[in-house]
C-alpha cells in the first residue's frame, strides 16, 4: 500500500503524532500559536477513551503531567513561550525527579506578552534547563510539520529511554503552516511496558513501595543524585546529537540555523549556489545536545559560520563556544515576530563575502 | 489472644520528626487503619506536599509522589485519571491548599477529581517557622503577623473557610471539617476519612476531609495549651462535622 501523505497544520500533526506515540494523557491550556494542538489532541484522545483536561493554567498542566508520568504512562503538555515559562517549576521537579515527559513549545516573540508571530528567543531557555536547579532536557528543532511528526513521535521514546523530559522547540510559523506528512505507525498505549520505577500496581509488579520525588536534604545525597544524571547527560550528548548538513562541504560559509530560520537559509543558499558562492547550511536537529563537536570540526577545516536566528543571537553563543575562536562567527537575526526573507540573509552573504 | 488494636500495617513502625503535640503523627495513624480496614495498601498512593508533611512518605508505608508546593491536586489528578482503581490521598497543610494551591484545589473540586484530599488546618505556616497562613485567625500572632493577624488595617485579610468555599462547587460530593484535639473528634475524623475513601472507590467525586490540628512549636505553646487553644478558637470559628454530603444515598445509609 502507497504511503498515506495529508495535508496537514503543524500543530495538528504533532497532535496526531503524539497520539499515535501511544500519548496516554494530555494537558493543555489555551495560548496562541499552538491552540490547534490542544483542540485537536480534545478531539482525538476523548473519542479515543484516553485523558484530556483543559486545565486552569499551564502550571497545572504541567503538573498533570508529573502526576500522569509518575504512574508510568506516556503523557504530554503542550503551549507557547509565556506559557511554558509558567511549566518551567514543573519541568524542574520533572527532571530532579527522573520523570519523561514530553513538552511542545510553538514559540512565539517576546519578552513579556510580546506577540504571537514566530521567534526563536526560547533558546536559552529551552537548552539551560529554564527552571531552577543543575538540570538540561532533550530539545528537538523540528523545520517543517513532517519533522516535527516524527521528532514528536520519537520524543515519547527518548524521554523514557533517558528519563529526561523532552521538549518539541517548533515556533508559530511551523504550528501554523500546513504541509504534507506520512504519519507514523500508531502505537496502541496498553501494549507499551508498566515502567518498574512507577507508582502503582505495586503488587502485581512485586516491587517495594515507590516514592517518586526530588526532594532530598542530604548534600551528599543530592550531590550524587546530581551526579548520576549528569552521567546520563554524558552518555545523551554521546548518543544523541542530530543534525542536518547541506552543501557543507565545498563550502567557505556555512548558515548555521534551526527550524523555520533554516528553510530560510536554505533559500538564500540556493540563490548564493547560483550566484556561484560556496555556501553551505548546517542544521542543528538537537538544540540540545548541541552538535558542538561536529561544528568544531568544521571550524578546524577553515569554514566561516552564519548564524541565523529569529532573535537577538541566542544559539550563535553556542556555536562560538564550539568554534572556540579558530574561525569567525557571524551573526544576523530578526526578531519581534519577523522572519528574515531569503533574499535579506542572501544580502548578509555577500556583504560578508565582501561582494 | 487476638490483637486488638496494634500498629498499623500502611505505617511504618519508625519515629516521626514532627514536634511533640503536632497533629499530623495522629492523622497519619488514622489514615493508615482505614486504608488497612479497607485492605488497600498495595492500592494506595499519596501525593505529599511541601510543608512539614512532606516527610509523610518516609512514614506512610506504600506508593507516594512528591509535587510542587500547592500543586497536589494537580499531580493528584494525573495520578487518579491514570489509575482510576487506586486509592489516591492528596494530603495538603493550609499554605499548600489555601494559598499557592487555590487554583489547583477549587478547579479539580469543581472537575469533580476522584481522589481525595486531606487537608491538615493548623492556621500557620509550620516548616517554614510560623508565617501567616489564609487559614490564620484574625488577631492571631504569625511572624508576618507581628501584631496579630489585621483584616482590614493591615490589609491581610480574613481566614478561609475551605470546606464552604468548596462547597458551592457542583463536583464537591462530600467535605467534612474533623478536629484530632480529642479521642472523640479523632474517631469522628477516622469515620469522615472512611466515608471519603469508601466513595473515591465507588468513584462517586471529589472528596475531602479539613483536619483541625495542633501546632505548638509555632503557636508558641506546650501542647496541652495547643489543645484548649484549639478547642476555644478554633473549633468555634470552623465548625466541624459534614460541610457537605451528597455521597449516593446506600453510601450514606452505610455510613449511618
Amino acid at each position: 500500500m502507497a504511503e498515506e501523505i495529508r495535508l496537514m497544520k503543524g500543530n495538528e500533526a504533532i497532535g496526531e503524532a503524539a497520539v499515535r506515540a501511544g500519548c496516554r494523557a494530555y494537558f493543555g491550556y489555551p495560548i496562541t500559536p499552538q491552540n490547534e494542538l490542544t483542540a485537536y489532541m480534545a478531539r482525538q484522545m476523548l473519542a479515543k477513551g484516553r485523558t484530556f483536561i483543559q486545565a486552569e493554567s499551564e502550571v497545572a498542566a504541567v503538573n498533570m503531567v508529573y502526576g500522569a508520568s509518575s504512574t508510568g504512562v506516556r503523557a504530554m503538555t503542550s503551549s507557547s513561550s509565556p506559557g511554558i515559562s509558567l511549566k518551567q517549576e514543573g519541568i524542574s521537579y520533572l527532571c530532579g525527579a527522573d520523570l519523561p515527559a514530553v513538552i511542545v513549545n510553538v514559540a512565539r516573540s517576546g519578552p513579556g506578552l510580546g506577540g504571537i508571530s514566530p521567534s526563536q528567543g526560547d533558546y536559552f531557555q529551552s537548552t539551560r534547563g529554564g527552571g531552577h536547579g543543575d538540570y538540561y532536557t532533550i530539545v528537538l528543532a523540528p523545520k517543517g510539520v513532517q519533522e516535527a511528526a516524527d521528532l514528536t513521535y520519537e520524543a515519547f521514546s527518548i524521554s523514557e529511554q533517558w528519563r529526561v523530559p523532552v521538549l518539541i522547540l517548533a515556533d508559530g510559523l511551523i504550528g501554523q503552516m500546513m504541509e504534507g506528512v506520512v504519519l507514523p505507525e500508531p502505537i496502541d498505549p496498553a501494549t507499551l511496558p508498566r515502567k518498574e520505577w512507577a507508582v502503582g500496581h505495586s503488587a502485581e509488579m512485586h516491587r517495594p513501595y515507590i516514592h517518586v520525588t526530588s526532594l532530598n536534604l542530604v548534600p551528599d545525597a543530592l550531590e550524587a543524585a546530581n551526579r548520576l544524571r549528569f552521567e546520563r547527560y554524558g552518555k545523551i550528548k554521546k548518543e544523541l546529537v542530530r543534525y542536518e548538513e547541506i552543501d557543507v562541504d565545498d563550502a567557505d560559509i556555512v548558515f548555521v540555523a534551526y527550524g523555520t530560520a533554516a528553510r530560510v537559509c536554505h533559500g538564500a543558499l540556493e540563490m548564493a549556489r547560483a550566484a556561484g558562492m560556496k555556501v553551505g547550511l548546517f542544521r542543528p536537529i538537537t538544540l540540545w545536545p548541541f552538535p558542538s563537536a561536529r561544528l568544531a570540526g568544521l571550524a578546524e577545516r577553515g569554514k566561516r559560520f552564519l548564524c541565523i536566528e529569529l532573535s537577538m543571537g541566542q544559539m550563535v553563543e553556542d556555536v562560538r563556544l564550539a568554534v572556540n575562536g579558530k574561525m569567525p562567527v557571524d551573526f544576523y537575526g530578526r526578531c519581534g515576530g519577523n522572519v528574515p526573507s531569503q533574499e535579506e540573509v542572501f544580502a548578509e552573504v555577500k556583504r560578508l563575502m565582501g561582494r | 489472644m487476638e490483637l486488638a488494636y496494634g500498629h498499623p500495617k500502611s505505617l511504618k513502625p519508625i519515629q516521626t520528626k514532627y514536634c511533640p503535640g503536632c497533629g499530623h503523627g495522629v492523622i497519619h495513624r488514622i489514615i493508615a487503619e482505614v486504608i488497612d480496614e479497607m485492605d488497600l495498601q498495595a492500592k494506595a498512593i499519596i501525593t505529599n506536599p511541601v510543608g512539614c508533611s512532606i516527610w509523610a512518605d518516609l512514614y506512610f508505608d506504600f506508593d507516594s509522589v512528591q509535587p510542587a508546593h500547592g500543586r497536589t491536586p494537580a499531580a493528584s489528578t494525573g495520578i487518579k485519571r491514570m489509575l482510576p482503581d487506586h486509592l489516591v490521598i492528596c494530603y495538603q497543610g493550609d499554605g499548600d491548599l489555601a494559598a499557592i494551591g487555590t487554583a489547583e484545589i477549587i478547579h479539580a473540586a469543581n472537575r469533580g477529581e476522584k481522589f481525595t484530599t486531606i487537608f491538615v488546618n493548623n492556621a500557620i505556616y509550620g516548616m517554614t517557622g510560623g508565617q501567616m497562613a489564609p487559614t490564620t485567625l484574625v488577631g492571631q500572632y504569625a511572624t508576618t503577623a507581628p501584631e496579630g493577624r489585621d483584616p482590614i488595617g493591615a490589609g491581610m485579610g480574613y481566614p478561609i473557610k475551605v470546606c464552604e468555599l468548596l462547597a458551592t462547587l457542583e463536583g464537591t460530593r462530600y467535605l467534612a471539617r474533623g478536629a484530632v484535639n480529642n479521642a472523640v473528634n479523632i474517631r469522628k475524623t477516622k469515620n469522615y476519612i472512611r466515608r471519603a475513601f469508601e466513595a473515591q472507590m465507588r468513584g462517586e467525586g471529589f472528596t475531602m476531609v479539613e483536619i483541625l490540628s495542633q501546632c505548638p512549636t509555632n503557636w508558641q505553646m506546650n501542647p496541652a495549651e495547643s489543645v484548649e487553644w484549639l478547642e476555644k478558637n478554633m473549633i468555634t470559628f470552623y465548625p466541624l462535622g459534614e460541610i457537605k454530603n451528597t455521597l449516593s444515598a446506600s453510601a450514606s445509609a452505610q455510613a449511618r
